[in-house]
């Protein structure tokens, strides 16, 4: 049974291979022979040299089975019940909640962008309405203009037509006049000459009958 | 003794407590025990106390390992597997809360006892049995019958599908032990060359500086290995759980 420090620090694995199965029926008998020096042990945490004189692989020492199973039951099973009525629901509850916020945020976005479409699109709208009643107030405008141009240029040609009809009519009175006077000198001249040449003053008819008839040709 | 590598595994009591004969002495053992659902359970319980709807650095850490078991169990076990959520959430927790705390120095390791393993593995194949004949009745039977084998095969299959369910519990208890064991053991040994090296001289000094190289690589190893175990741990007690929901399901 007994196992040497030296032995036991160079293959602490084999040995407990080794040793396991005959320290199995042993084990209570030990168990109360170890534990005192066990307990100054835990006190003064200095190993004494030859402490695991029963040389059983510690892991392997079956004395210990028993508390180590209780108090792994009441640990475990706490740490089992803080986690899934304390912890697990917990975070559960602020991922789905992260989880939700994210999309309601992304269907506030989408909302958002549908709103800024339909913006968009009533601007465009808008935009195209104003240009074209632009462009009908400037057609109307340059129309406007056009006629009035038209009225104006008519207006002035009618006047101007007024004008040269009235200089027309002077002009033919004035050459109705000057013809007038033409016959009128005609005859001073026909006189005139008639007197020089024959000596005998010819009567006004006459002259005037003659002068009106070589006019008329 | 105090280079003795299996010494850290002692289990000393610190409260000698006998029922009926039996020592169910509250130990070191039963104060990391304690120490580690405290330290697991109060962080989760007071990271997530402020329920921030833009999670702080602390609330992420138990977000994320949240979020981690939970989308390892469900591709695991699927949706029915779920309502395993809290027994998965807490082995992993516990076991990679007393891994970790068994990093520090001077403390104790709760998982490098079988004993502990071993329930905590008896406890996942429990549940599974439990369940799957509660479930399933004798359906839950199917699952040592795989899908598609011949006849005269049937028999060799049926006795394999059965030793190694039976294997589960020992290979998944001995698993996260041996490594916690063997992981401390070879830093202990490498910290007691340092040590013992030191000892001897300038000469010794200068050959110590290797063995505290290793020691200090091996420190970054066991912190990973304390996470790997806690979650080998878990995805295979999410696959076993799988065999208690899907028994056909190969």
């Amino acid at each position: 049974m007994f196992v040497t420090p030296a032995l036991a620090e160079s293959t602490p694995f084999e040995i407990a291979q080794a040793e396991t199965p005959a320290e199995t029926h042993e084990a209570p008998a030990d168990a109360q022979a170890v534990q005192p020096s066990g307990e100054v042990h835990t006190e003064t945490g200095v190993a004494h040299g030859d402490e695991h004189a029963d040389g059983v692989f510690p892991p392997f020492d079956q004395t210990t089975f028993a508390s180590q199973l209780l108090w792994l039951a009441i640990t475990f099973g706490l740490f089992y019940v803080l986690m899934s009525k304390v912890v697990i629901p917990r975070i559960g509850g602020i991922l789905e909640t992260r989880h939700d916020r994210i999309a309601q945020d992304l269907d506030e976005a989408a909302r958002l962008k549908t709103e800024a479409d339909d913006a968009i699109a009533a601007y465009e709208q808008d935009l195209a309405k104003a240009r074209a009643e632009g462009n009908a107030i400037a057609s109307a405008a340059r129309e406007d203009a056009k006629a009035k141009a038209e009225a104006e240029r008519a207006r002035i040609e009618a006047s101007l037509q007024e004008k040269i009809a009235g200089a027309e009519t002077r002009i033919a009175e004035i050459k109705a006049r000057a013809l007038a006077d033409v016959g009128a000198i005609a005859e001073e001249t026909a006189t005139a000459v008639v007197e020089q040449l024959i000596g005998v003053k010819a009567t006004k008819t006459d002259i005037a009958a003659a002068v009106k008839s070589s006019g008329g040709k | 003794m105090a280079n003795d590598p299996t010494h850290q595994f002692l289990v000393n009591k610190i409260v000698p407590i006998e029922i009926g004969g039996i020592d169910f002495s509250f130990t070191n053992a039963s104060l990391f025990m304690v120490a580690t659902v405290a330290a697991a359970a109060g962080f989760l319980y007071f990271t997530t106390s402020r329920r921030g709807l833009v999670p702080g650095r602390m609330q992420s850490v138990s977000e994320m390992s949240y979020e981690f078991i939970a989308s390892m169990l469900r591709e695991g076990a699927g949706t029915q597997g779920m309502r395993f959520f809290p027994l998965v959430f807490s082995l992993f927790m516990f076991v990679l809360t007393a891994n970790l705390i068994g990093m520090v120095p001077y403390f104790f390791t709760v998982t490098s006892q079988i004993i502990v393993t071993f329930a905590l593995s008896m406890l996942v194949i429990g549940v599974v049995v439990f369940y799957g004949f509660y479930k399933h009745g004798f359906g839950f039977l199917k699952l040592f019958v795989p899908a598609g084998v011949p006849g005269a095969l049937l028999p060799l299959v049926v006795s394999i599908e059965i030793i190694s369910f039976l294997s589960r519990p020992i290979s998944l208890s001995i698993r996260l032990f041996a490594n916690m064991l063997a992981g401390h053991i070879t830093l202990k040994v490498f910290a007691g060359f340092v040590t013992s090296l030191g000892a001897l001289g300038a000469v010794g000094v200068a050959g110590a500086v290797l063995p505290l190289f290793m020691t200090v690589a091996l420190v970054g190893l066991e912190f990973l290995v304390s996470f790997l175990q806690a979650y080998v741990f878990a995805v295979l007690t999410c696959m076993y759980l799988n065999d208690a929901v899907h028994p056909g399901g190969h």
